[in-house]
């Protein structure tokens, strides 16, 4: 039975049913209100006579089925849409063929065009999806808080000159190019263009010029571009919003007048000052009261992701309320608030915060191209060659121009130059998206009677960048061999020299009297760390402590990792080389063993996963989480499912006294269900003994000499009697005795315990998950 | 010449200076007023102590190791020359140098002569290799009191597994370039020295 054919119809077959799923959905949503709204009509005089009839009392059967599709219609239609987008989401990925080709933003658009095409076929009214309101208010939020959570700060602040150059330069003069060469044609042309003046030209020129955040994510997330790149033009298209607010209130002001003055234009540049800097200021906000009250919530785990998404969508609604620029604020509260958040909160927040926005912003992504389909075949279009053309034509050259321009001077001032290719790659992904045609739309039709006209060229001009440019970057990319994004992870080595040369760097800018971009940075993080973590960050886990026990946790995870791997079949060969690693003592003295060996696979990625996370947080740095600030690259945590059910189990555990040894032998490995079945049947209660010595122990055997084959895992919390065995042992992972550990005036070792046990309970924090797992994998 | 107190730079020494290091006349002057400020002596020379007088470098936790690298094997004093000729590591790359004379000698700023220098941070004892111990006195410089010796002791370990290819548990000039060329030291290495 030839496999492949076997397999082929068996992908086709869920393909078809996909597809019928979606014609159905596509059909149930159109036909319903159809139906519903004759019965509604109906009911509602029913309702009329049935008042005026109550006089006449007559009896009718009680209705045993009805139907009364009115009073649910929006939520049903909203969901119907966001069911439309997800279905569709699923589809593209059946079919690799196509999604290689052909980038989602399309095909998104495409659906949303025979949908809107479906929908005008059935009823005569498209509902007005793309309404400005709902776009900015509700659409567009989640993608820009989704992009500032996890925007690399690194790399931001590191190009943050040439991005603002891009934005802000780079914008103003496409708005100007555009406007002012439009406005010439339109008197050069002997048509009704020529009573367009000035002032609409330029308000045009505007909003067709910014680069758009939504569509430049779309596309270049798939293309996997260099680090650099992706960040120029991605940080331009964020940061070009506070322009682009300006410009557009600017010129619609000046619209009505009719004129603008040398006073205006000054009011301009500070009006622009204001909303970048406002909106930024707000965001920031917003960002360290999120921060602050993360810090409470140790008993309330369970809401902890609401406050990262309820305070910066306040941060986004409150700089509406002042004109200032809300994508600012959103990137700003979440870049400022994310290390401190994730400082505080738990494990599981954590990812619920991750999973969720990246959720929540890649159904909006859909939701925003499907609408645009939609849109463009429900607006009035009035299409005029001349205009149309020519602002397409003026968006690529004015984009072109502008790039090589402002390269040309930025280089001058950079380290690491652009090169052309790097230039080419900007300008071809300058892409125009929802926010121009949401701008356009927000047009009022009595001060603008061109208002069709510019929504149809702004249309064309989104359908062009995206389609055409879309389609064509990726295999440009190929073409140009433009450098790739790097897919290998860091390496520790270049960890600790990268670290290594932060630090001579800013001891050399130092010398020279050179306040450059490592003396402030280094400022910065003194700064942060002398005062505002201890203020925003829960005060155990803001000293040092705190990054002993995450690297503890790692290490942990690690060993966890090693048990759940099948135990002691797989080891022998990988773990003497982590032997020799971790064996501190002289009897295996590492040159005995290979260091050249190169350990298996999963043993490396989880301890150099661990090693970076130390090297991250000791090396005088906050704690990074992994990078995920691409949708399309969100790791999957592995332990994530099992970190949950062993922390549920071991929630009835006895966490001290406990000479927990995992002996996993290599004949019949002890599999973690076995562990977890042992524990279920353990009644135990809590019994807080005090720690002697107070220093929670835990020892990562990984093949002691007397058994090479074993992975024992020791807990010695609380065990100060005769573990004279530890001194042989491997790694031992200790929290610092008391000296270094600075310890709360008053506190004892008891309530430092009890405080984290009863964290244990309700949800552990990053620190108690330590325990936690100690107690559920170390049982005899 | 470096013992002669002058608070005036001679023309011929700029030129050298520009020869052998690559800066400008403007740099040139600029850094020779930062040096005569560091200076406090007022013999043309720069001691420790001048350094050590330097406040953000007393909270480097790499401050000693920079200052040594300024002084040449054995001395205790530093001219200009010695002093401009540590900095040149750090001028930024410039694309029309690769070009300019293949059979010259290489750059000081060039990218291996900046791993060079890095290197030699680590490596104290100049046998060119990093061995364990002073990997550890790098790592201990940059962690802080907090990590205990066994924990930086398999950090050590990991590191020089990683990039130990000729097995002999130090991490050699070679090995130390081929792990950091993902790294863009061009700009990782540069300080762009105002014209």
């Amino acid at each position: 039975m030839p496999s492949r054919t076997g397999a082929g119809s068996g992908r086709s077959l869920p393909e078809f049913g996909l597809l019928l799923l979606v014609i159905f959905v596509l059909l149930e949503g159109s036909l319903l209100p159809l139906g519903a709204a004759s019965s509604t009509s109906k009911s509602c005089e029913e309702a009329k006579q049935g008042h005026t009839e109550v006089h006449n009392f007559t009896k009718k059967a009680f209705p045993v089925l009805g139907v009364d599709y009115g009073h649910i219609k929006n939520p049903f239609e909203i969901s119907l849409w966001v069911l439309l987008a997800c279905l569709m989401k699923l589809g593209f990925h059946l079919i690799p063929r196509l999604s290689s080709i052909v980038p989602e933003s399309c095909l998104l658009i495409v659906v949303g065009l025979l949908v809107g095409g479906l929908i005008k076929l059935a009823r005569e009214e498209v509902p007005p999806v793309l309404d400005s309101k709902f776009f900015f208010l509700y659409l567009l939020p989640p993608i820009i808080l989704d992009a500032g959570y996890f925007l690399p700060i690194r790399p931001f602040m590191e190009n943050l000159g040439t991005i603002l150059m891009f934005a802000v330069i780079g914008t103003l003069w496409n708005a100007f190019f555009i406007g002012g060469l439009l406005y010439g044609i339109c008197q050069i042309s002997n048509s009704d263009l020529t009573a367009i003046g000035i002032l609409p030209c330029l308000l045009f020129g505007s909003i067709i010029s910014a680069v758009d955040p939504v569509a430049v994510l779309a596309v270049f997330e798939e293309i996997h571009i260099n680090e650099l790149l992706h960040i120029l033009v991605f940080g331009e298209s964020l940061l070009n919003d506070a322009v682009t607010v300006v410009l557009y209130h600017l010129f619609e002001e000046f619209s009505v007048d009719g004129s603008v003055t040398v006073l205006d234009g000054i009011l301009g540049v500070i009006s622009f000052l204001v909303v970048a800097l406002g909106g930024v200021l707000f965001g920031a906000m917003y960002g360290f009261l999120a921060a602050l009250t993360s810090r409470f919530t140790s008993h309330t785990r369970v809401i902890e992701p609401l406050f990262a998404f309820l305070y910066s969508y306040m941060a986004y609604l409150s700089a509406e309320v002042f004109h200032l620029s809300g994508i600012m604020a959103l990137i700003a509260c979440g870049a400022v608030m994310r290390p401190y958040i994730e400082a505080n909160i738990s494990h599981k927040s954590h990812t619920t915060i991750k999973y969720f926005l990246k959720m929540l912003s890649s159904v909006s992504e859909t939701l925003i191209f499907i609408f645009l389909g939609v849109a463009t075949v429900d607006g009035r279009h009035s299409w005029n060659w001349i205009f149309v053309t020519m602002s397409v034509v003026l968006c690529l050259v004015a984009r072109v121009i502008g790039v090589v321009g402002l390269t040309f001077i930025i280089n001058k001032f950079r380290i690491v130059k652009l090169t052309t290719k790097d230039q080419f790659i900007i300008a071809y992904g300058g892409l125009r998206g929802a926010i121009a045609f949401s701008l356009g739309f927000l047009l009022k039709e009595d001060h603008f009677h061109m208002r069709d006209m510019f929504l149809t060229a702004i249309i064309t001009v989104i359908f062009f960048t995206v389609f055409v440019q879309g389609m064509t970057i990726k295999p440009l990319v190929e073409l140009l061999a433009v450098k790739k994004k790097q897919e290998a992870k860091r390496s520790i080595n270049e960890e600790i020299h990268t670290q290594f040369l932060d630090h001579l760097l800013t001891g050399i800018e130092d010398i020279c009297g050179h306040y450059g971009h490592h003396h402030w940075k280094d400022k910065l993080n003194r700064f942060n760390k002398k005062y505002v973590k201890k203020f925003l960050i829960v005060s155990e886990r803001s000293k040092e402590p705190q990054l002993i026990a995450f690297y503890h946790k790692m290490e942990m995870k690690q060993a966890i990792q090693l048990v759940e791997s099948g135990g002691g079949s797989k080891l022998p060969s990988a773990v003497p080389s982590t032997v020799s690693m971790q064996n501190i003592q002289p009897k295996n003295p590492p040159a005995t063993t290979k260091p050249a060996e190169r350990v298996l696979p999963q043993l490396s990625k989880g301890r150099e996963e661990e090693i970076r996370k130390i090297l991250r947080s000791n090396l005088q740095r906050t704690r990074q989480r992994l990078h995920s600030y691409n949708r399309h690259t969100l790791v999957a945590d592995p332990y994530e499912d099992g970190f949950s059910d062993l922390i549920l189990k071991k929630q009835r555990m006895m966490i001290k006294e406990m000479t927990n040894y995992l002996t996993v032998p290599a004949a019949a490995p002890d599999s973690p269900t076995m562990v977890r079945a042992r524990l279920a049947s353990d009644p135990q209660s809590y019994n807080m003994k005090p720690v002697s010595g107070g220093v929670p122990t835990i020892q990562v055997d990984l093949a002691s000499p007397q058994s090479p084959d074993s992975v024992r895992l020791l807990d010695e919390l609380g065990e100060a009697d005769g573990k004279e065995q530890e001194k042989d042992q491997g790694l031992t992972m200790k929290l610092p005795g008391g000296s270094s550990r600075p310890n709360k005036p008053g506190e004892t070792e008891n309530t430092r315990e009890q405080q984290k046990l009863t964290r244990c309970l309700s949800d552990p924090g990053p620190t108690a998950e330590l325990k936690e797992l100690l107690c559920v994998v170390g049982e005899v | 010449m470096g013992s002669r107190a002058s608070t005036l730079l001679r023309e011929e020494e700029i030129e050298e200076i520009k020869k052998e290091t690559g800066f400008s006349h403007s740099q040139i002057t600029r850094l020779y007023s930062r040096f005569t400020s560091l200076d406090k002596g007022e013999n043309g020379t720069l001691s420790r102590e001048d350094f050590q007088r330097i406040p953000e470098l007393a909270i480097n936790p790499l401050g000693d190791r920079i200052i040594n690298a300024f002084f040449p094997e054995g001395e205790d004093q530093v001219n200009f020359r010695g002093f401009m000729r540590t900095l040149a590591h750090f001028r930024p790359i410039e694309d029309n140098e690769k070009n300019k004379n293949p059979t010259a000698s290489e750059p000081l700023n060039s990218r291996s002569n900046k791993l060079l220098f890095a290197f030699r941070l680590y490596d104290l004892d100049r046998d060119d290799k990093i061995s364990r111990d002073e990997l550890l006195q790098v790592l201990r410089m940059m962690v802080g009191v907090n990590i205990s010796d066994e924990q930086l002791g398999s950090i050590a370990d990991r590191t020089i597994q990683e990039a130990d290819t000729n097995g002999d548990s130090c991490i050699s000039f070679q090995e130390f370039i081929k792990v950091l060329e993902k790294v863009d030291v061009e700009q990782k290495m540069s300080i762009r020295f105002l014209h």
